[in-house]
């Protein structure tokens, strides 16, 4: 079967393609070069007026694991305003805040994406985290393993265990729990938060292991950078939601020292202390240390008003932050001297003074940093805004005169303290091109994702142009997975199964003799039935793996 | 014949996976760590091979299309037990999206009262390996813990622990409900203190409890036959402690609306957090209960007792019951699932009733198609949820019993139904 796609003005960054006319060849779900001699073409899509991207890849996404599914079983209320019944094609389910697998799955693709990346993937929920991704339909998928509280590295950093034991441990808990990449979370707060600490700052001791969020970034992203793996530690800041944060966020990114991190939904990270609510915007320094730190890579987690829920690891922050809960409902939760999380559902709301500031400062961090390869398009699903509001957050972006519009309803003191009005930017179509494609494959390690050359997955979305970005990006024309259409004019209309993406770095097997060890003696698993084998995610004939390659460590 | 060691077990709902268990042919053995639960579910033996029509053996093909020839024309079928694997569940599901069916786990009114709890107002809870770790005082209120899991003390209580000196040190109080045997004696001979009330006094004596760590006055001398003094001294603990832990199995509360008690004990908890740690540890999970919440919430985005006769779940943890449903004349079939226990047999009802259960059920009146199945765990490898949630473990198939999985049961009569609808 050769499938052509004949005449769209392509967008595909990832080869330099910048609004081309360019036909697509489709076979075995692959793109191919134009075959040469004489070929039949099986079926043929004009798409002459269309705009082709590659799918779009949510490089930060909560869509599997334990605290996703406390966050579902709190709210039944919610989902009850957004019931979705089953059709010939697709199963039923609830969306909303907290979507339920299946209906996430169709709603990612029905908006042009075909892949997310859950990024708190925590060693001992990993199972449950790739089950439940595995009842997402369409999508491909993929996990960060959660690391910097758990009380092994912990124990390690203690008894000044070497760089190289500490790369081990992480290439080991890597393959053990299927991950791409490694992420913190709030490094060492969420044990200190174990022993009664209520905040964390970078230099500040855990009170029992005398260890500092510091030291935790430095060795965890040596690590990553060392073992070869091509996502950079994924940081999820000390100090979240805290006003004068800026001041840690902007130490983080000097302290590291050159190694390559990715600091994620900084909204939450990049706020400071002026003015008469005590609360103002760091977007502005945030951007210039982003710009000058080439090191550096951000999402911005985008809060956009209304209902949600947020569902975080960090517990001491959410613990922090119950009293903001609507409804007034939260569960925290300690994990297995491996991590914590916490549910608290939020309400954003314009009239909010720090809530409607917020949603400035994510919108000032997208239009002051200037490089969109290494800045990505992101609400932290569902924290700051559930993922469907993609589309609206992207009219934001490339819509100057709507952005305004919405500017001028928000609380006023909020729009005297934001510089929003005044930034002329507007991005481009292939602006946006790069923050959900190609930079998005590029940040994660994805080879043959991201791009539309000869030789990628045949991951791609057509969409009709539209100078109202909201309509264009909500409904795509046809989005094709692996060479399939699974959506057409914005619905699904087949469905099949995506691959999950990992990399298996080496280790020295030697470290599963303390391991055994040390599960033996304080954990409630043997080692051996705490690793997740490749058969676990493969075993039912939907899913499989995709094993990357990792980067030439020199 | 051979030997398993590092056994996970799907029944104890604690996840005990140090079993060493004996397989010859299709007999086992555990011979390593058993436990009263444990022992007898796993050495339980097979019996049926065959599924049955109407009492009558026949090929599985026939017993999966007659399965569903009865579930096509109906329009209110209920799929109760939901006792089985992830894939189980996973197939379940699938079966009630086609069916219009209910989804209603057996032991949800157990589960409800921590779940309505949970969704009023939340809670704070721990894991088992936190609790090993950390716990310096253990409230039991209105369970006994030794009988719920016979070796939580030996496993998770007294022995190393990575933040305690001395683990027999730690503090066990009982509340309500006394302890079956002496398991609550620390190995250095320090013994629980137990103030016992009737189980239906809890409410009470809870919230004169949350009452007094919030510093209330309290005016009374005693509740339920327990002394103030006695209960502002677990009060003045609670907030002592460095990691206190508070459990309750909601099976045990056997009174209506135990889950305001589960509430009352989850907010004292919260309480107890504006100074120091604590936190819950609600006892439950055995034999799929936690499996099926945690994937029915994952589908669907509720727990296990869901409606999908409108075509998209619909959630009522009181309307959707399974034995409601069959006497109130509401359901016209019923599947029940259990792939655990052979004692959980399906409630009486004159309706068409088809079985997918573990070889050993015995009825007392035939349904219309048993469908024998492995046990997960046993027959076939799979995956289960534990007590406290976040930790699924991996089950391991030890034996080559050629009974079809829960998932493969399932599947196949979805799969026919699906076939009836597109021709």
């Amino acid at each position: 079967m050769l499938i052509k796609l004949t005449g769209g003005t392509v967008y595909d960054p990832a080869s330099g393609v910048d609004g081309k006319q360019q036909d697509i060849y489709i076979q075995n779900g692959k793109i191919i070069d134009k075959p040469t001699g004489e070929f039949l073409v099986t079926k043929e899509y004009d798409l002459k007026g269309k705009v082709v991207m590659s799918g779009a890849i949510d490089m930060h996404t909560h869509i599997g694991g334990g605290k996703g599914n406390i966050a579902r079983t709190l709210l039944p209320e919610d989902h009850r305003q957004d019931p979705v019944a089953s059709n010939d094609v697709c199963r039923s389910g609830c969306g909303h805040a907290m979507p339920s697998s299946f209906v996430t799955g169709y709603r990612y693709a029905e908006m042009g994406y075909t892949a997310g990346f859950e990024p708190a993937l925590l060693p001992i929920n990993a199972r449950q985290a790739h089950m439940e991704m595995g009842d997402i339909p369409i999508l491909d998928k993929g996990g960060y393993v959660m690391l910097g509280s758990d009380d092994y590295l912990l124990r390690m950093l203690t008894a000044k265990k070497d760089q190289k034991a500490i790369n081990d441990y992480v290439a080991w808990t890597m393959q053990s729990a299927k991950a791409i990449g490694v992420k913190v979370v709030n490094p060492g707060g969420i044990n200190a938060f174990k022993f009664n600490q209520r905040k964390l700052d970078l230099d500040e001791q855990n009170s029992h292991y005398g260890v500092t969020p510091r030291e935790i970034l430095r060795v965890l992203a040596t690590a990553v950078k060392e073992i070869g793996v091509s996502h950079p530690l994924h940081v999820h800041g000390c100090n979240l939601g805290v006003p004068g944060n800026i001041e840690t966020t902007l130490d983080t990114i000097q302290g590291i020292g050159g190694l390559p991190m990715h600091l994620t939904h900084i909204q939450f990270h990049s706020y400071g202390t002026e003015g008469d609510f005590k609360f103002s915007s760091g977007a502005a320094y945030i951007a210039e240390a982003v710009n000058k730190h080439k090191n550096i890579t951000i999402d911005v987690g985008q809060i956009l008003f209304g209902q949600t829920v947020t569902a975080s690891g960090d517990n001491m922050r959410q613990h922090a932050n119950h009293k903001h809960a609507s409804p007034n409902k939260w569960v925290t939760m300690d994990i297995e001297c491996d991590a914590g999380c916490g549910v608290v559902p939020f309400k954003y709301k314009d009239k909010n003074f720090v809530n409607a500031l917020q949603w400035a400062i994510g919108l000032e961090t997208f239009l002051l940093v200037e490089d969109p390869w290494r800045i990505f398009l992101t609400t932290d699903h569902p924290n700051g805004a559930p993922f469907t509001s993609y589309p609206h957050l992207i009219r934001l972006l490339m819509d100057r005169t709507f952005r305004n519009d919405v500017l001028s309803t928000i609380h006023p003191e909020a729009q005297k303290m934001t510089t929003l009005a005044s930034i002329e930017r507007e991005y481009t179509l292939q602006e946006i091109a790069i923050m959900t494609r190609a930079g998005a494959a590029k940040l994660i390690g994805l080879q043959n994702r991201g791009g539309l050359s000869a030789g990628n997955w045949a991951d791609i979305t057509i969409y009709t142009d539209n100078v109202d970005r909201q309509k264009m990006f909500e409904k795509p024309d046809y989005v094709f997975k692996d060479g399939e259409v699974v959506v057409i004019d914005g619905k699904v209309v087949h469905t099949k199964w995506g691959t999950t993406h990992i990399v298996k770095p080496d280790y020295d097997k030697s470290i599963e003799k303390d391991l055994k060890i040390y599960f033996d003696k304080y954990l409630t698993m043997k080692v051996d039935n705490f690793r997740m084998s490749d058969d676990e995610i493969t075993e039912d004939g939907r899913g499989s793996l995709t094993v990357h390659d990792l980067k030439a460590v020199a | 014949m051979s030997e398993m060691t590092e056994v996970p077990s799907p029944f104890c709902g604690v996840g005990t996976d140090d079993l060493t268990i004996r397989v010859d042919g299709l007999k086992i053995s555990v011979v390593e760590n058993g436990c009263a639960v444990n022992t007898p579910a796993f050495e339980q033996p097979i019996t049926d091979t065959k599924a049955r029509i109407n009492g009558k053996e026949v090929e599985l093909k026939e017993a999966i299309a007659h399965a569903a020839s009865l579930l096509k024309n109906t329009n209110y079928p209920v799929i109760g037990g939901c006792a089985t694997d992830v894939n189980g569940m996973r197939g379940l599901l699938a079966l009630a999206d086609r069916t219009g069916a209910v989804v209603d786990n057996m032991n949800f009114n157990n589960a409800r009262k921590n779940i309505l709890a949970l969704q009023d107002s939340g809670w704070m809870n721990t894991t088992l390996a936190e609790v090993k770790n950390r716990c310096d005082l253990l409230l039991i209120v209105g369970v006994d813990l030794e009988g719920f899991a016979p070796r939580f003390f030996e496993k998770y209580l007294w022995n190393e622990a990575m933040f305690l000196e001395n683990t027999s040190d730690r503090d066990i109080i009982y509340l309500g409900t006394k302890p079956s045997g002496n398991a609550s004696t620390s190995p250095n001979g320090k013994i629980a203190h137990v103030f016992e009330c009737a189980n239906e006094d809890l409410p009470e004596v809870v919230t004169v409890l949350r009452a007094l760590v919030k510093g209330q006055p309290i005016h009374a001398e005693t509740v339920a036959g327990i002394s103030i003094a006695d209960l502002t001294a677990i009060a003045e603990k609670l907030k002592a402690a460095k990691y206190g832990v508070v459990t309750w199995a909601a099976g045990a509360l056997n009174y209506s609306h135990a889950e305001l008690t589960v509430q009352t004990i989850s907010e004292m908890v919260k309480d107890v957090n504006q100074t120091t740690r604590c936190s819950g540890f609600p006892l439950g999970g055995k034999e799929g209960d936690q499996t099926a919440n945690q994937v029915c919430g994952w589908t669907t985005g509720y727990a296990a007792r869901v409606s999908f006769a409108k075509g998209y779940p619909e959630y009522d943890p009181f309307l959707f019951e399974t034995n409601e449903l069959l006497n109130n004349g509401e359901a016209d079939a019923l599947v029940w699932v259990n792939a655990f226990n052979t004692q959980a047999n399906p409630p009486k009802t004159h309706l068409p009733t088809i079985v997918v259960a573990r070889s050993g059920m015995t009825f007392e009146k035939e349904p219309d198609v048993f469908i024998p199945v492995g046990t997960p765990a046993i027959d076939h490898a799979g995956h289960a949820f534990r007590l406290d949630n976040v930790v699924a473990i991996r089950l391991k198939k030890l034996r080559d019993s050629n009974l079809p999985s829960t998932a493969e049961v399932l599947n196949a009569i979805e799969q026919v139904l699906r076939e009836e609808s597109v021709c």
